[in-house]
């Protein structure tokens, strides 16, 4: 059986490298032993990822992306076809799954100090995916055709219009019809089944190449290559598989959990995954009473709705966005992890997620004159953030780093 | 020593029964998936049986209704229709109807439930085109006594759609489940109970 | 384009559905209740079916869903087509048997709208409100208004049984451009002439049409939640096992 099974190995090897491709990666592949619960997001947006192409498949198989069908097909999806609705739930949730995991990505990074130098292609790489699923997002939710889809639809459009001189020739051009219509669906469609899935397919294979070139960073920030035993592996590492692949299984099962629970129980999650207007149809003449987007881009809408300027708030919301790519070059710190760093990193930090959680908030609620001062004092904290990291993580005292994890 | 013999027993088992357990947990999440090809609510009620008043069809002619998007023939036939199909069976591939075309409570050879009443699939076993009805004598051939005629390949049917020998089809063409409602209300798609 | 304007005629109703301040009633549904959603699907057959279609419905799903089944579990389908099905419809079609809206536009100004997922828009205690909320408005052209949807399209389908209401107002001060000001607002309202049903009555069939609604707006919820409990339960045992699997491979490396 064994020596059968040697042969097939080297029968394969020898024609497509596919186990020299699993001892690199994954039997080879040494990650730190210290990971904790921050390092299962990586892992689990892949399973989220894995998710929402085969939900979208086979949700394509019976949407119909025209303005007469749209919402009749998703019904359709939802009623007649067999399981639809778990496959429709499975999507729609997922959305907003794929975001909640993608932001403690993000956070595990600013902990840890993981878009620092050598990684800091890993970090423009997992930061062009962000921007390409908030694309992916936004363009799919104007898929079901509902009151919801339509007037986000119209509104982020119409942000193009800010742009002088040819902002509204180019939000017509980006619309393909005066407002939004089924041409633009048509368009929306085809870019969130095909082009935009098959970028982050590409980029999600850039960004594991790039972190499995340098290795991955640990609570600790440390660097495990410096210390090998006597194989020339990282003493503090483990291979992937089988440590993290099972560790990872866990997770996926305590994941899939919370995940199910709410398709099953919850699959509305009190309007915020699936909003109550949007079980209207799309109706070009009557704006719903209070509109916002999705919970995912919430932030960013805050911001834009609190920059008096219609060509500021525009810039400000699309800074909000661009600053994160800069993240590399404006941490100064001397070390990675918060666990070294000094009292403003951590001052910094929680000020920086409360901010982005509160705008997350205040972009849901309507506009009162209290929300939006609040709005501008956390767009504030939001970008200073970003802009004096160069000051206070370069100056602050930061304690020595072990040599090896803890 | 012994510790790790221990351990690796209960490590084969750990795996043992979570690869286990995962390949059900994924048969389970490919339920949803594999049925949502099975016909949805929507294909099901318009597949569903369809109601015809056969006595609105003239006697020698037939009607051609839809029944799951396929074309389905009611052919009233007369006598002279009826005393062909006992006369030509040495010309006939499969007279006695052993494949299995037709539902069981059809008679042999008229292939219906009351003889003058022939109601067949009208898709040609050869390869799925719709045949055409021949009912003169002479008008496929100088021996034709009557029946259907496929303009794709040849193929030829008697009034029972039994298939002749030396045509591309290789079967007789579908009878399919139908009932009789009252007196001239067929409904085709639901089998009639065998008296 | 005439679709268009057809929605358009929707304004009223959508416009002033949430900025009041009409208080909600909490709607007492249970949608595991076949009694009660059998109730309530004969209401609506009787009483809005007539103008409301339910357009994603099919008649055959709906009965098999609230009990109208034999003892064999398959639809009952005479029973269906005797209870609730008055057009010549089939037992697997939707449930579209409703005025033309050309009509309707001339007779109400609008077009009533599909009910199909109104539950899911609006939520069930706003059902339950709005059908309780009509008064006695001689002002409008129909001679009722509703507490809820101030200047509603919809006329009062349900006063034979209801009766007749009439407001109760409260004064309320607001605060406008900075002017204190005092409005009368409908604080409730009070029945002055009974219909042929009970107050009780009443509002047990509007809870029935209700629970009925929000049924209709998710027919696969009760599926959808008993699947749940299954898929969660083989979870947690997945998990169980994963964790001794991690844990045991996990001991080589704190061994050391």
């Amino acid at each position: 059986m064994s020596q059968v099974k040697g042969k097939l190995v080297q029968w394969v090897d020898a024609r497509f490298p596919l186990f020299d491709f699993w001892r690199n990666h994954m039997s080879g592949y040494y990650a730190p032993k210290n990971f904790n619960i921050w390092y299962f997001f990586g892992s689990l947006a892949l399973l989220v990822l894995v998710n929402q192409l085969l939900s979208g498949i086979w949700l394509a198989m019976s949407y119909i992306p025209s303005a007469e069908h749209a919402f009749d097909s998703v019904e359709y999806i939802m009623r007649d076809v067999n399981f639809g609705w778990l496959i429709r739930y499975l999507h729609s949730t997922g959305a907003s799954a794929f975001f909640i995991v993608i932001y403690l990505h993000m956070l595990r990074s600013l902990l840890y100090g993981s878009h620092k130098r050598p990684r800091e292609l890993v970090w423009i790489f997992g930061m062009l995916l962000y921007v390409l699923l908030m694309a992916e997002a936004f363009m799919g939710y104007l898929l079901p055709w509902g009151q919801m889809s339509y007037w986000a639809a119209q509104v982020i459009t119409s942000l193009f219009g800010a742009i002088p001189y040819v902002g509204d020739a180019l939000a017509t051009w980006i619309r393909g019809d005066y407002t939004i219509s089924g041409v633009t669906l048509g368009r929306f469609y085809a870019i969130h089944v095909v082009l935009i899935p098959i970028l982050i397919i590409g980029f999600v294979l850039f960004h594991l190449t790039a972190l499995h070139k340098v290795g991955s960073n640990n609570p600790d920030g440390t660097e495990i290559k410096k210390h090998r035993d006597e194989n020339g592996h990282p003493k503090d590492g483990v291979p992937f598989h089988p440590y993290y692949t099972v560790k990872d299984l866990m997770g996926a099962a305590v994941f899939l959990i919370l995940f199910l629970a709410i398709v099953f129980f919850m699959p509305e999650f009190g309007g915020y995954f699936l909003e109550h207007a949007n079980f209207q149809p799309a109706n070009p003449l009557v704006t719903p009473e209070h509109i916002a987007p999705v919970w995912y881009m919430t932030p960013y809408y805050a911001i834009l709705r609190a920059v008096p300027d219609k060509l500021l708030g525009v810039l400000s919301m699309f800074f909000a966005i661009f600053v994160w790519f800069l993240l590399p070059w404006l941490d100064r710190s001397k070390v990675r992890s918060i666990r070294y760093r000094g009292i403003f990193t951590k001052i910094a930090l929680t000020l920086f997620v409360i901010s982005f959680v509160s705008l997350g908030y205040l972009g849901l609620i309507s506009p009162t004159p209290m929300g939006t001062f609040m709005a501008r004092v956390f767009a504030i904290i939001y970008f200073a953030y970003f802009l004096l990291m160069p000051i206070y993580t370069k100056y602050e005292k930061t304690k020595p780093v072990p040599e090896r994890v803890t | 020593m012994s510790d790790q013999e221990i351990d690796k027993g209960r490590r084969q088992f750990l795996i043992t029964l979570s690869s286990i357990m995962g390949t059900v947990g994924l048969g389970f999440a490919a339920v949803p998936f594999l049925s949502a090809w099975a016909p949805s609510a929507k294909t099901q009620a318009a597949g569903a049986p369809v109601e015809v008043d056969v006595s609105k069809i003239p006697v020698g002619g037939m009607t051609v209704v839809q029944w799951r998007g396929k074309p389905v023939w009611i052919i009233h036939r007369d006598s002279d229709m009826l005393k062909t199909l006992t006369e030509q069976n040495d010309k006939l591939r499969d007279p006695e109807c052993k494949v299995d075309q037709q539902p069981e409570y059809v008679e042999i050879p008229d292939r219906s439930i009351k003889p003058e009443f022939m109601v067949l699939i009208g898709i040609c076993t050869h390869l799925g085109c719709s045949p055409t009805f021949r009912p003169k004598a002479g008008s496929v051939d100088p021996s034709w006594l009557g029946g259907f005629y496929c303009p794709c390949h040849g193929s030829k049917f008697d009034f029972s759609g039994r298939v002749f020998r030396g045509v591309p089809a290789p079967i007789n063409l579908a009878v399919p489940p139908y009932r009789y409602l009252s007196d001239n209300i067929i409904q085709i798609g639901v089998n009639s109970k065998k008296s | 384009m005439k679709r268009m304007i057809l929605l358009l005629c929707l304004v009223p109703l959508i416009a002033f559905a949430a900025g009041d301040s009409y208080k909600l009633q909490k709607a007492p549904i249970n949608y595991q209740d076949n009694a009660s959603l059998q109730r309530g699907a004969k209401y609506f057959m009787n009483y809005c079916a007539g103008c409301h279609t339910l357009k994603y419905v099919r008649y055959n799903r709906m009965a098999k869903d609230i009990g109208i089944v034999g003892p064999d579990g398959t639809v009952d389908e005479k029973l269906l087509k005797d209870h609730l099905i008055f057009a010549d419809d089939k037992v697997a079609d939707t449930i579209r048997i409703a005025i033309p809206a050309y009509d309707a536009e001339l007779w109400f100004g609008v077009t009533p709208p599909d009910l199909s997922l109104i539950a899911r828009v609006r939520g069930v205690d706003w059902l339950y409100t709005y059908l309780r909320s009509y008064y006695q408005d001689p002002k409008r052209p129909l001679g009722v208004n509703n507490a809820l949807v101030p200047d509603v399209a919809m006329p009062n389908v349900l006063e034979g049984l209801q009766g007749v209401q009439e407001p109760v107002y409260h004064t309320q001060t607001v605060m406008y451009e900075g002017q204190a000001q005092k409005t009368q607002v409908i604080d409730h309202l009070k029945l002055v002439k009974q219909g042929t049903m009970t107050p009780a009555q009443y509002d047990a069939m509007v809870g029935d049409i209700v629970n009925f609604l929000a049924y209709v707006g998710e027919p696969v919820k009760r599926d959808r939640q008993r699947i749940g409990v299954w898929v969660l339960s083989f979870l947690g045992l997945l998990l169980i096992i994963l964790f001794l699997l991690k844990r045991e491979f996990w001991r080589d490396i704190h061994k050391d």
